[in-house]
């Protein structure tokens, strides 16, 4: 039987969510954010991909991405930090029948904009978008998209066929992009009916024709809510700055060891502020030097500075992967990072020294960061902030948080009925069977 | 036809390592579709949503792995025993 530690999550604390190879950890800290407990495994022995946090509409909702190499990918959420978990026996997130397709695995939960509390998003393997009206209870494919004409040319890269960025643009009401590996950047002006592919600019090393409409292998996109219509993006291979909402493309790999890489983290407060951990090439995708580095920009990619206090200069050769940074919004702004050696790396001060938080974890493929009692989202790479005009004070939040307290257990027993909680009970027949894994 | 149930999936089946369904069916499709008329939560963990058997899922018929015997369609008669078995594999 696996051992799952819970830690104990208080109003104002800082949480990070990391998704593994074989589990997610949540860790936990004041915010000074100087030490970290540590919570976890949950989900042992399956990928985690995908972390959320949903803060709104008075929820506080961990909701999780999980993979069994043997069982399928499943959503499940807990409403209690992860002592509990909740999984539908029917799967929600589903392919329908008449795509043929079936569902490989969760890349990306997003809860949507914060005045439109029932809205989350999903990214899949094959490369799919999901959206759920209500707040997770049910999903539907997003049509557009699946019916788009370029769809059967999109090839997988090294991590398979995957949609695994998702904004909701943070001005325009019907303007959604997601990141395709391989397709590229598709932007929605009209809510999901049609999509365009926005690439212009953007290389594809790996193609005969190095500049195609689509194709490209985007390894992360970020944008800032104060700034729409700029993006930033870390491609297979090049890094990028749109001026224009995706619709052009600029080249601001100047300063950087390497232009290859996968994470990519906007700062909550500043639009011109952004951090990249840049790998040595396609061929050696490991930090260059055995140096491990954070690059961070603050005037929007015309220059680069690497940061390195706390952080291994000596035999340092790390993978950071595209979901696996990124920021809190406490002031000053939080920024995390995990390694695929299984190391989380923290920094309490936008980036100027940095702390281990965890280490000895599987793999990390996702990294996500939130202060709770503070309505909005886990913040990734992707997932920009919501907009702090557009939060409810933190007053609202407390006589929320009381309330959802006292009707806590009811709510909950509510739930059971329609759903299997497969926290304790389930972890004893399943590690048995795990035992027989290396 | 009586199901043996890994311990993964037991949750889905009120604990149960055996699961006897009370039909006749002619193969292992509709088989393990009378399990999951009564245990409906195993479905999806079994099978993809296009009805297909997960790749890391072994079933067997006795002693025989249906990958070998014509999958799905493999018949069954009354006294068999149906095992579902996650294969060995992972890192």
């Amino acid at each position: 039987m696996v051992d799952t530690r819970q830690v104990q999550v208080r109003d104002g604390d800082v949480v990070l969510l990391v998704g593994t190879m074989k589990g997610a950890f949540l860790l936990r800290s004041t915010p000074a954010r100087s030490r970290w407990e540590m919570g976890g495994p949950h989900f042992p022995g399956q990928a985690v991909y995908a972390l959320a946090y949903d803060a709104r509409d008075g929820r506080r909702r961990l909701l999780a991405g999980t993979g069994s190499e043997h069982w399928g990918a499943t959503l499940s959420t807990s409403d209690d930090f992860g002592r509990s978990w909740t999984t539908p026996e029917t799967s929600t997130l589903r392919f329908p029948e008449d795509t043929g397709a079936a569902l490989k695995r969760i890349w990306q939960i997003l809860p949507g904009r914060a005045d439109e509390p029932q809205m989350i998003y999903a990214g899949a393997e094959p490369a799919a978008l999901f959206e759920s009206r209500d707040a997770g209870a049910s999903w539907n494919l997003v049509r557009g998209l699946h019916d788009h004409p370029h769809r059967p040319r999109w090839m997988p890269g090294g991590g398979g066929l995957c949609l695994h960025t998702i904004i909701p643009d943070a001005a325009k009401r019907d303007r959604l992009f997601v990141a395709i590996s391989t397709g590229g950047v598709y932007r929605t002006d009209d809510g999901g009916a049609s999509w365009q592919a926005r690439n212009a600019g953007v290389r594809a090393d790996f193609m005969p024709d190095k500049h195609p409409d689509f194709g490209q292998c985007v390894h992360k996109l970020v944008q800032h809510p104060a700034r729409p219509e700029r993006l930033f993006l870390q491609n297979h291979g090049g890094l990028y700055r749109s001026d224009d909402g995706g619709d052009s493309w600029q080249d601001i790999a100047r300063g950087v060891p390497s232009d290859f890489g996968f994470a990519m983290a906007i700062h909550p407060h500043d639009p011109d502020t952004v951090f990249i951990v840049p790998l040595e090439s396609d061929m050696f995708r490991c930090t260059a030097e055995g140096r491990l580095r954070v690059y961070r920009t603050r005037d929007a990619g015309g220059s680069w500075e690497a940061l390195t206090r706390g952080l291994p200069q000596t035999s340092a050769y790390e993978t950071v992967l595209r979901d696996a940074m990124a920021a809190d919004a406490s002031n000053p702004a939080g920024i995390h990072f995990g390694t695929r050696s299984g190391q989380v790396w923290s920094s309490a001060n936008g980036g100027a020294s940095w702390a281990l938080a965890a280490s000895g974890l599987p793999p990390v493929v996702c990294v996500k960061a939130f202060v709770v009692g503070e309505p909005g989202r886990a913040r990734g790479g992707g997932a920009a902030p919501a907009r702090r005009a557009a939060k409810p004070g933190p007053a609202r939040t407390r006589t929320r948080a009381a309330a959802r307290r006292k009707s806590g257990a009811r709510r909950r027993a509510a739930t059971r009925p329609r759903t299997v909680a497969r926290p304790r009970a389930s972890a004893r027949p399943r590690s048995g069977a795990r035992a027989k894994k290396k | 036809m009586r199901f043996r149930i890994p311990g993964p999936l037991r949750p889905l089946t009120g604990e149960r390592a055996e699961v006897t369904v009370p039909s006749a069916p002619a193969t292992v499709r509709e088989a393990l579709e009378a399990l999951w008329s009564v245990h409906p939560g195993v479905r999806d963990r079994i099978v993809n949503e296009q009805g297909q058997v997960r790749p890391h899922v072994n079933i067997f018929v006795g002693v025989e792995n249906i990958r070998w015997t014509g999958g799905l369609s493999t018949p069954v008669a009354d006294g068999n025993e149906i095992s579902i078995i996650p294969a060995v594999s992972g890192g």
